[in-house]
């Protein structure tokens, strides 16, 4: 798995494979025709020079609007995947939603694997910025999802409530969500679908179809806090992932309901393995066991995960390259959140707070959604150690403070190692 | 560049019925249409400027519809889209229209002096009147599909012809992305302003891209003339004015378009019109005149009346709440306007509303005194 580049042609994605390479002559063969046409006259589309194109991003806040000058703009907007993937698809949701002065967004979305690529001018210094430095062009990502390297992480329960690690999976040879056709689509579900399949023991599941789920189903998924619904983010929305909903989109989840998977979201897939309590040794050891078991199992039908040792695994959008890994608790710190110090700690500690709603949401209480700031530059298990290495540190401050005695800013700990 | 679909030879990979979306739960007109075998017909073509069939039916994919109110599920990109899917279109024109056929020809008449009375509607029923509709620049992508530079083309083309504009039509240009906070207000004040569409049905039709780019609003001094730019078509036209004269909005509504289309001619310029379907644009359901002359009236007692409906639409007339389509109605004001767009001229359809509003007002007026309005009833028109 790590250290393969190469991409695996069997037998039945041949035809795939050698059709895109077709379908790039054909996309460049339109283009050519169609300057043509306009040389001859011809009632079609009006070209303008790409200063006329260039989009008006002086209200904007997000990395795309940081990075992208109209040079860089007139170098690349001509270009396409050999999907006929564009830039301008790809920078259609940061031109659509300016940002806020105080969040920056990515401001740009991948359409294909090749995006990272055809228009790595313009994704490198982006994910330079939202990686706090992690240059593609020289870095290794590390990947590593072997669990039993894992040191403590049996939380406190009487602070930790819950502990969850969730990523994303792209396959390989498929267009990404902003881009994909509606048989694109359907066929990821079935590859996943296929594969979820063949998941045994304490990892047997069930897939619910959104588009053919029973009320009951629907209803039971609901109360599992399990059930996604069409995006309402413009974010989102604007970059033309929720086209066709809810075709080829559902839930898969074992029977003990430890073990989820998400279909054509805002990912291929999202994974995410989770339990009640401070386990989170556990949650992150079948984590990569499932992870691990479902990338076997694709691999036996000629499919893979869409990866490199620059990037890690990719995924639609910039800000989940790498591991794509988001490893958290819930976790009960009345007196520590109100530490004028809480800040600094969560820093050093490269952990971030969300409310028990997730990103965006306030915590209610003093019950915090804690996890890794990071995503790139750093292995699964280097992450999750970070993390509860962290929340341990935070527990024994929030023990400190109850008791009054007093607690300690942490040594920031190095980013890439 | 397009939204989200047009690199249609990927598609070419798998088959019509891979591709064939899910229409099973729809409700709209274009998921009345399409089946498998005319998607397969249809799904290789574009149009010179790279529309495709997906592209077309997006928006009716992504929104079902509901089960009483029938839209449409499909827009144009550019002029040539209801040529080259005329297959899909001819019909979806068919049921929307009330069975207007291929062969059909629409007749224009924007003469004003064709319009017999509309200047005596009685203002203490009718609080104001309008008539609206859209024009397209021949030879630019309509809005699901323009790039950045040709919208932005568009806006500059159509503030030089307004700007030309003399007399009781001169007036003023606001850009969306540069007006003052004053001039905002002002604007929602009069209430022109329009924002960033919400609706999913345009949205999903990707009308909505680089808000708020090139779009704006010009309207004239008299603040009775108003065009809004870039927002579901090219430009929207509207006459208004508070009370029941009718003709001289329409007056107003003729003379002004007019002008505007002599002053684009004079640049080079014309509209997408032709001779089957009228004036082209974005939406099926407003080609022909892409006209709604309505006003707003008090029938509060007419509207409850149980063959309300039944007049209405023997009349060729439809209902809205005063905040337009999709609102409804508050202390028995109505918004009432032409049900129809195409298949009938701009004169003959602001003759019926002027004709159906001043029955209605009668019908209240006999209703308010206790009398019957039996003998009122209108015929099928």
């Amino acid at each position: 798995m790590a250290g393969r580049f190469a991409r695996v042609l069997s037998g039945n994605r041949r035809v795939g494979i050698l059709s895109l390479i077709g379908a790039g002559s054909l996309t460049v063969g339109f283009f050519l025709n169609r300057e043509q046409n306009v040389n001859a006259g011809a009632n079609v589309r009006r070209i303008y020079p790409a200063s006329a194109e260039y989009p008006d991003l002086r209200k904007h806040n997000n990395c795309m609007a940081s990075h992208l000058t109209p040079a860089l703009y007139s170098k690349l907007c001509d270009k396409a995947t050999p999907n006929g993937y564009t830039l301008d698809e790809a920078i259609q949701t940061g031109v659509d939603n300016p940002g806020h002065p105080f969040i920056k967004t990515v401001g740009m979305v991948a359409g294909d694997e090749e995006s990272y690529e055809v228009f790595a001018d313009l994704y490198n210094p982006v994910i330079k910025e939202r990686h706090n430095g992690y240059d593609p062009c020289t870095m290794k990502h590390p990947t590593d999802l072997d669990a039993s390297k894992i040191k403590g992480g049996l939380f406190d329960e009487n602070y930790v409530l819950s502990s969850r690690v969730r990523t994303g999976r792209s396959i390989r040879g498929l267009s990404l969500p902003p881009a994909c056709t509606r048989a694109e689509r359907r066929e990821v579900e079935r590859v996943v679908i296929d594969a979820l399949g063949g998941l045994k023991e304490d990892l047997a599941g069930k897939y619910y179809s959104l588009s053919q789920m029973t009320e009951q189903e629907q209803q039971q998924l609901i109360d599992d806090h399990f059930l996604f619904d069409k995006p309402v983010s413009p974010l989102l929305t604007c970059a033309g992932m929720a086209r066709d909903w809810p075709d080829a989109r559902g839930i898969w989840h074992n029977n003990e309901k430890t073990f989820l998977v998400w279909v054509n979201e805002e990912d291929h897939t999202r994974v995410i393995s989770m339990e009640k309590g401070g386990n989170m040794k556990r949650v992150f050891e079948r984590f990569c066991r499932g992870l691990q078991e479902v990338e076997r199992l694709i691999q036996e039908k000629g499919w893979e995960f869409m990866w490199n040792e620059h990037l890690g695994y990719i995924l639609t959008c910039p800000s989940n390259l790498g591991t794509g890994l988001r490893a958290g608790v819930h976790v009960s710190l009345p007196h520590l959140s109100k530490d004028p110090r809480f800040s600094k700690i969560l820093d050093n500690l490269r952990l971030q707070k969300r409310g028990t709603g997730g990103v965006d949401t306030a915590a209610v209480g003093s019950t915090f959604d804690i996890s890794n700031l990071d995503r790139l530059g750093q292995s699964e298990v280097q992450l999750v150690q970070t993390v509860i290495d962290g929340v341990n540190y935070l527990v024994e401050c929030e023990k400190k403070l109850e008791k009054g005695q007093d607690i300690k800013i942490p040594d920031p700990i190095s980013q890439f190692k | 560049m397009p939204f989200g679909n047009t690199h249609n030879q990927l598609k070419m990979n798998y088959s019509a019925e891979q591709e064939y979306p899910d229409l099973t739960k729809h409700n709209n007109h274009m998921a009345k249409v399409l089946t498998p075998e005319m998607y397969a017909n249809l799904r290789d073509k574009q149009t010179p400027s790279g529309f495709t069939l997906d592209d077309v039916i997006q928006t009716g994919v992504d929104n079902p519809g509901h089960p009483f109110i029938m839209t449409v599920g499909c827009v144009a990109g550019d002029e040539e889209t209801y040529d080259v899917f005329k297959d899909l279109l001819d019909p979806v024109i068919e049921d929307r229209h009330g069975g207007y056929k291929p062969s059909d020809k629409h007749k224009t008449d924007l003469n004003p002096d064709n319009l017999k009375g509309g200047d005596d509607l009685d203002p203490n029923y009718v609080l104001s009147s309008r008539v609206r509709t859209g024009r397209s620049i021949r030879g630019f992508c309509l809005p699901p599909h323009c790039s950045r530079g040709e919208r932005r083309g568009i806006e500059s083309l159509s503030v030089e012809a307004l700007g030309a504009l003399g007399g009781d039509l001169k007036g003023k240009y606001y850009a969306l992305k540069d007006m003052t906070d004053d001039e905002q207000q002002q604007l929602i004040d009069d209430h022109f302003l329009f924002d960033k569409p919400v609706s999913p049905l345009l949205l999903a039709s990707g009308m909505a891209r680089d808000w708020p780019d090139a779009r704006g609003i010009w309207h004239n001094n008299n603040k009775t003339f108003l065009v809004w730019v870039n927002e579901e078509d090219h430009l929207r036209v509207i006459s208004m004015q508070k009370g029941g004269n009718m003709k001289e909005v329409f007056n107003r509504f003729c003379t002004g378009l007019t002008k505007i289309e002599e002053l684009f001619k004079a640049k080079g310029h014309e509209f997408m019109w032709n001779e089957h379907l009228g004036y082209v644009l974005t939406c099926p359901s407003n080609l022909g005149t892409g006209l709604r002359g309505g006003v707003h009236v008090k029938l509060p007692n007419v509207s409850k009346h149980e063959k309300f409906g039944e007049i209405l639409k023997r009349l060729r007339l439809q209902k809205r709440g005063t905040g337009g389509v999709d609102t409804a109605a508050v202390g028995g004001v109505f918004d009432i306007s032409n049900a129809d767009r195409l298949g009938f001229s701009e004169v003959e359809l602001v003759q019926m509303v002027v004709d159906g509003v001043k029955l209605l007002v009668e019908m209240e007026k006999r209703l308010e005194a206790g009398q019957s309005i039996d003998g009122l009833m209108p015929e099928q028109k």
